[in-house]
């Protein structure tokens, strides 16, 4: 029996108990005043028969395998198996491929004779946690059955099973970004066991092609994040931003200042059909049309280090990306300036622009630079643009027209194509993530505590 | 060149008319633990045949197709203060707005019928609305100081209509202005506080004297009290006294008493029409209409 048939089988129980809950409460209905509606019955008795055997089975299916592996090693099959750790979990791994039928035969002899074993371990292990869930289905459905009674507050029962339901669902968001956060760190530790962190950190030269044979040529690669990260802040925090904040903030005044209602309801939208397009297209559009006429641009200037894969292309797009969540960051900040305040302008004889410029801006500007931030931790973390516009080379130059590389680059770069997964060169690819996280996650906490600070001030 | 800056020098530096002094001053507190209608502070009602300062002919006001104010029409003289009482939603504050033009900023809101400050249509194109606003300033309900420092709440609008010439001349208007707002004594040690760091009835008066510092010809204001205490509310009447003389003033009130204590003129409202408007003593002792009765009587509102 596979775990898919216990599945089926405990929602099938569910679905009988929840039933009998509901028709037993409804016929004793009939006779006296229930506290709780025969659906609320029902569906008590339902989520007990089916939430405890459904935790019980997610908790089976990752120990079951490992069960079975050792189960077959202790099997005589298993035990006539070499000690050494690495063939013996080759042999294993063609053996599981043969018993799960995604290949015929394999490499190593034994692992044909292995096959059958673990098969008939699978599905002994199988059936025995799938007996247990559906035992438990049975046996908690029974409990809550003879719980239906007049008085009994399913209703509240109900209220508490979905209270967990919720509370577990926003904990699978939580506790995943603690392991993303924790593989991270995990990965970057054993990076900083190669490669020294001082050097990763303060280091200004990044090439980390390491050669196949330690007496080839730059057999040891140089992992200095410095030139990625000027080169992330480059693009992301200063070309992006020249571009984004002003003519963000510009249309947000203008939509929420100056446009009548009619030309605003057409104009937001549009603005927002810009936040919708795929990351993927403006980096295409960055890569062939912006590039080359900024290329083109910076020689007739008389840049002749101008690049085709230049700092400013892909600035520039991104900045172009950026604006709608400025100017709607901006749009939000400026609408929570009270009324009052601008009226209080205006009755001084303050024109419009007046109003804006000395009492609406300043009034909204902690808003505006928490979305800045925001904006910002956003456009660093962004990926396809700067893959397909920015280059690889990893300069340290403030020159707009050359090629510099970013983090997110670099790691697409380090992780694309057949690695090995200890080198230093794939693992630097995590230790670049987690500065990376670390970075946006800072911006973020000032960004929400500015954007915090600023809204009490108008409550 | 502003219209009003040939005032500047003279208004600025002139004393109260003499009516003004000689009126018996009654300190707001001991008035406001009278439990009736205290009508004594208008006793020495001023009696001047100049042209009033502002005229306000067959004014109406729509907000979209709904009609706010009927054929409004009345006088505001410029020394007296003319106080403007009926049961809430009955226009006071819309009429007040229609003064200075602030109806301009509710795009829904149609404004027909004539006002004049000076005789000048202040609806023509000939009137500059921002050079209006600068002459008939406003305070409103909610005190609404700017999230500036006290000083640049109050150089706030000398600076936007160029009034000083030197920061020195900028610092003696906002101690001029502070000090006719009644506020100098108890802020000047920390001009460079925030504005809105101040009580309620200090933003208030730091309103004012943001008014003042423009030294604009009228002054309206819009239940200036109803949002402060009663101590608070004292300063602000024991101010709209001293002012008086010196600028016109409208001010709305849904309080009675406060009417009767600060105005000389009233006007009672009521769904949008003007009722009935004449001296405070008369309106609160002898009114001709029955609505007025009604109204000054607590029959409503
Ligand atoms: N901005 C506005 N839009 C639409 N109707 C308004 C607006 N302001 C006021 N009104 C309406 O106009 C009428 C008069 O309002 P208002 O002048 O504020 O009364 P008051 O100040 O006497 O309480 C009320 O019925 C109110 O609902
Ligand atoms: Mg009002």
């Amino acid at each position: 029996m596979s775990l898919t048939l216990a599945l089926a089988a405990i929602l099938a129980v569910a679905a009988v108990v929840g039933w009998h809950g509901f028709s037993r409460a409804a016929r004793l209905r009939t006779a006296t005043r229930l506290h709780s509606l025969p659906s609320y019955h029902g569906a008590y008795a339902a989520l007990w028969a089916a939430i405890p055997a459904l935790l019980l089975l997610a908790a089976w299916s990752p120990m079951q395998s490992r069960l079975v592996d050792r189960a077959v090693l202790s099997s005589p099959e298993g035990r006539s198996l070499p000690a050494f750790d690495m063939q013996r979990e080759s042999i294993l791994s063609e053996a599981r491929e043969i018993a799960y039928g995604q290949r015929e035969q394999g490499f190593n002899p034994e692992s044909s004779t292995l096959a059958p074993r673990i098969r008939a371990e699978e599905s002994r292990f199988a059936l025995m946690g799938g007996a247990a869930a559906i035992l438990l289905a049975l046996l908690a459905g029974a409990f809550a059955l003879r719980r239906t009674k007049p008085e009994f507050r399913a209703r509240r029962g109900v209220e508490r099973w979905l209270m967990i339901l919720l509370l577990a669902a926003s904990l699978i968001a939580i506790l995943t970004t603690l392991g993303i956060l924790l593989s991270l760190m995990f990965e970057s530790l054993r990076f900083f066991n190669l490669y020294p962190v001082g050097s990763f950190l303060f280091g200004t030269e990044w090439s980390p092609q390491t050669a196949i044979r330690a007496d080839q040529a730059g057999s040891s690669g140089a992992f200095g994040s410095i030139p990625l990260l000027w080169g992330t802040f480059f693009i992301g925090a200063i070309i992006a931003m020249i571009v984004a904040v002003p003519l963000g903030l510009m249309s947000a005044i203008f939509l929420t200042q100056y446009a009548h209602p009619r030309v605003r309801s057409w104009l937001k939208p549009i603005l927002e059909i810009l936040a919708g397009v795929p990351t993927v297209v403006y980096g295409y559009f960055a890569a062939l049309t912006v590039a080359p006429v900024v290329r083109d641009f910076g020689l007739a200037i008389g840049v002749s280090s101008a690049s085709s894969e230049s700092a400013l292309a892909a600035g520039l797009v991104m900045g172009i990306m950026i604006i709608p969540f400025i100017s709607s960051m901006a749009d939000d900040s400026i609408a929570a300036v009270p009324q009052a305040m601008r009226d209080g302008s205006l009755a001084m004889g303050a024109t419009k622009s007046e109003t804006i410029r000395k009492v609406v801006l300043p009034a909204a500007l902690p808003g505006v630079i928490g979305g800045v931030l925001l904006a910002v931790s956003r456009a660093i973390g962004e990926t396809m643009i700067v893959v397909m516009a920015a280059g690889l080379a990893a300069n340290l130059t403030a020159n707009p027209f050359a090629s510099v590389t970013t983090v997110t680059t670099q790691i697409v770069q380090l992780l694309t194509g057949d690695q090995e997964f200890d080198s230093a060169k794939t693992l630097a690819a995590f230790a670049l993530g987690l500065a990376l996280f670390l970075i946006t996650l800072v911006l973020n906490l000032i960004a929400l505590h500015v954007v915090r600070k600023y809204q009490e001030q108008y409550e | 060149m502003l219209p009003h800056e040939e005032h500047e020098g003279s208004r600025l530096d002139t004393p109260a008319p003499e009516e003004a002094e000689q009126e018996p001053r009654i300190p707001a507190q001991v008035q406001g633990m009278h439990s009736g209608l205290d009508v004594n502070a208008t006793a020495s009602e001023p009696d001047t045949n100049r042209a009033p300062k502002m005229s306000a002919r067959e004014v109406s006001v729509f907000y979209g197709d709904k009609q706010a104010l009927k054929n409004v029409s009345i006088n505001i003289h410029d020394d007296r203060v003319t106080a403007f009482i009926g049961p809430s939603g009955c226009g006071k504050s819309t009429f007040l707005r229609c003064l200075n033009r602030m109806n301009d900023t509710i795009p829904s809101a149609r404004v027909t019928g004539q006002i004049e400050l000076d005789n000048e249509d202040i609806n023509s194109t000939a009137m500059d609305v921002v050079q209006l606003r600068a002459r008939v300033g406003m305070v409103f309900q909610k005190p609404n100081p700017f999230p500036k420092s006290i000083f640049e709440n109050v150089a706030y609008g000398p600076r936007i209509h160029g009034l000083a010439q030197s920061k020195p001349d900028l610092e003696q208007i906002v101690e001029k202005s502070l000090k006719r707002a009644g506020l100098w004594e108890e802020v000047k040690d920390r001009l460079q506080e925030s504005g809105t760091a101040l009580s309620g009835g200090q933003q208030q008066r730091l309103c004012i004297a943001r008014a003042i510092a423009v030294d604009p010809e009228v002054i309206l204001m819009d239940e200036p009290c109803s949002a402060l205490d009663p101590i608070a509310t004292a300063k602000i009447e024991e101010l709209i006294h001293e002012l008086r003389g010196r600028y016109a003033i409208a001010i709305v009130t849904h309080n009675m008493q406060q009417a009767a204590r600060v105005s000389q003129r009233t006007a009672f409202f009521h769904l949008g029409e003007m009722v009935e408007y004449g001296k405070t003593s008369e309106i609160f002792t002898n009114p001709h209409e029955r609505r007025t009765q009604d109204y000054i009587t607590g029959r409503y509102g």
